[in-house]
């Protein structure tokens, strides 16, 4: 990893920091003009969304890995979070659980690391499949192992002692704090060589690992951080609903979610799943709201993620920053970005 | 060791059908390098249509196949047309990896909408008969299902093997950019490609209707057992899907009258695991360029 700093950013841009703060302060002062509880209910979901799309983000778009099996690394952290808290031992357990969360994090980065290192030994194809195999084969296990999960039944955790004029504001800000963290980790990814790597392994993984990237030791440990991330979203999830089953905490369609708010942002990027957050996940809940029903999310998600891999397939925030680059160099007529060249099968990622 | 035999008949069956719907699957990894995510959604989907011939018009679902099987053919071509062909940004890989998902995705919708998510199956009049071979019973249906596989298999070998359009394929597998010299319509081979994998889903949809209850949820349960399959078989190889399917089916079912059925599901992730870290490419599987 001999990459040279020159031409490097520091590290703390002056943007960086507004954008950063503009967050923080959205974070804590939108959800107050709000004060019904749908609304609050409708946020702690898109920040939810929005810190797991910020953790796919950093294996399936800055290293081009497509994960199909967060949803496992979601539901292996809510079972953790229940099993530790379960409803029949103590009345409650107050805040513990929120601090319990980090411990649940690291145990689900150090499951992901044997995983990560057998799926990742060939190309990002069988990454797609191991990945997808695992979310099936933790939801057997959630179906099966009763006397962890509960089986169909589900499984109780102990009541959150939230008075119920403000019950969702605790989990809203462990949501908040978890986003954060999770932007911290895309940021540093692209403010240092770590991000240059993640990116080479996207673009050509032979030539990275040529110029002497360490590409697996890279990819396994962003591997480990991004569902570690994903581990303690299911672990707060699992708190704020109080009683899970295997059928929701092991969902598709949270992959499937948080593959497309990461797309409809832009990949690789530190705002983009943030962005599809905010734009789906209200999307979603009005959807929920007027019309009913998971077998209309099922229909609508996937349509709209044919449509954006279509019209869009390089997402919203790419698609903006790019046009806007090529408006003030217009007179130029340089068309780096929108490469041209004809598809070819077999290419590095086969 | 009764028993044992009688689980290892069991899984040649089963894995007669598995092979067939691998099949499909591989052949549109080796054509388009694409892991078809969908190939369990339009099983499904087949079985679906079989089931709704079978109880509107009285269709065996083994007749139905000759239906089902034009159809989803059609279904395929039109599909790729739709959603794959226009990709074209330098990720087509990763992005039409996604859109099989979100295909999969969306054929489980329609299901769910139109037939409920209520478990169905077909009963035939011969869904509970069964042969006594050599002191060993043999279920009609398992049975019948294994030798329209077989007979299916044959003639997707001869479509492959003696066709002028399966030359192509085959050329196109081999090497893409030295087909498209030699004349080959790359995007013609493809979208026929894509459409004649989809269509093994057909018959091995009906075959699972018959053998299996479903909903349009079990596509999940179903592509992880077929992408074991193809990944031990080595992907793009059909010869490897098909041997492959017989070993895993025979796996599970031994596995399932040995130890308890629940688990016989997980036996799929291990074999895949297995195989990933003893010989990654597969039995059959090229190895990718770089690959370790």
């Amino acid at each position: 990893m001999k990459l040279s700093k020159k031409g490097a950013s520091p590290f703390f841009t002056r943007s960086g920091l507004m954008r950063g703060g503009v967050l923080i302060a959205v974070l804590i002062v939108m959800p107050q003009l709000f004060p019904q509880h749908w609304i609050w209910n409708m946020m702690f979901f898109t920040v939810l969304y929005a810190a797991m799309s910020v953790a796919w983000n950093l294996i399936g778009g800055f290293a081009g890995y497509p994960s199909l099996g967060h949803a496992a690394f979601f539901g292996i952290g809510a079972y953790a979070t229940a099993s530790i808290f379960k409803s029949s031992e103590i009345l409650t357990n107050g805040w513990q659980p929120f601090f319990m969360l980090p411990l649940v994090g690291l145990g689900c980065a150090i499951l992901a690391l044997p995983i990560g290192y057998i799926a990742m030994r060939v190309r990002a194809n069988i990454f797609a499949i191991v990945t997808i195999t695992l979310l099936f084969v933790a939801q057997t296990l959630g179906y099966n192992l009763k006397s962890i999960t509960g089986g169909a039944q589900g499984a109780g955790l102990s009541v959150a002692p939230f008075h119920l004029d403000i019950f969702e504001q605790p989990f809203y800000f462990a949501a908040a704090t978890l986003l954060l963290f999770a932007m911290g980790i895309a940021y540093f990814i692209t403010k240092t060589k770590l991000g240059m790597a993640l990116t080479s392994i996207r673009a050509d993984e032979d030539k990275a690992r040529g110029v002497g990237v360490r590409t697996t030791g890279i990819k396994v440990i962003t591997f480990a951080v991004s569902v570690g991330i994903t581990g303690m979203a299911g672990g707060i999830w699992a708190y704020y609903l109080g009683f899970i089953y295997p059928q929701f905490a092991f969902d598709p369609l949270i992959t499937i979610a948080i593959v497309l708010m990461t797309f409809l942002g832009g990949r690789a990027t530190v705002w983009g799943p943030v962005l599809g957050a905010a734009i789906l996940m209200p999307a979603q809940q009005l959807l929920a709201y007027y019309v009913g029903g998971s077998q209309i999310y099922l229909i609508a998600y996937a349509a709209i993620f044919l449509l954006i891999m279509l019209l869009l397939p390089r997402g919203i925030l790419p698609t903006f920053l790019n046009k806007r680059r090529m408006d003030s160099m217009a007179t130029k007529g340089d068309l780096s970005g929108t490469s041209t060249t004809p598809v070819t099968t077999g290419g590095s990622k086969s | 060791m009764h028993t044992l035999i009688q689980g290892i008949i069991l899984g040649v069956l089963t894995g007669g059908v598995y092979a067939l719907m691998a099949s499909g699957q591989t052949l549109i990894f080796g054509v388009m390098k694409v892991v078809n995510l969908a190939q369990g959604a339009f099983v499904i989907a087949s079985a679906y249509l079989a089931f709704s011939l079978f109880t509107q018009f009285g269709i065996d679902p083994l007749v139905a196949v000759l239906i089902t099987t034009p159809l989803m053919f059609g279904i395929g071509v039109v599909g790729h047309w739709l959603f794959l062909r226009p990709l074209r940004s330098e990720d087509a890989n990763q992005l039409s990896l996604l859109i099989t998902f979100a295909l999969a995705m969306l054929v489980e919708g329609i299901l769910s909408m139109t037939y409920r998510t209520t478990y169905r199956s077909i009963n035939t009049s011969y869904a509970n008969k069964a042969f006594d071979i050599g002191g060993f019973s043999v279920s009609a249906v398992r049975l019948y299902g294994f030798i329209v596989s077989c007979v299916l298999l044959i003639v997707l070998y001869i479509v492959l093997q003696k066709t002028r359009f399966g030359r192509a394929i085959r050329a196109t597998v081999q090497n893409p950019q030295s087909a498209t010299l030699l004349g080959v319509d790359s995007v013609r081979v493809k979208a026929y490609g894509f459409g004649l994998g989809i269509s093994t889903a057909a018959a091995s949809g009906s075959i699972y209707g018959l053998l299996f209850p479903f909903n349009s949820g079990s596509h999940y349960d179903l592509i992880s057992r077929l992408l074991s399959v193809v990944v031990l078989g080595g992907l793009g190889s059909i010869g490897g899907a098909v041997l492959a399917g017989v070993i895993i089916g025979v796996v599970s079912s031994v596995a399932a009258v040995t130890w308890s059925p629940t688990w016989s599901e997980m036996t799929f992730f291990v074999v895949l695991i297995l195989v990933l870290l003893v010989r990654p490419q597969g039995m059959f599987g090229r190895v990718e360029r770089g690959a370790l």
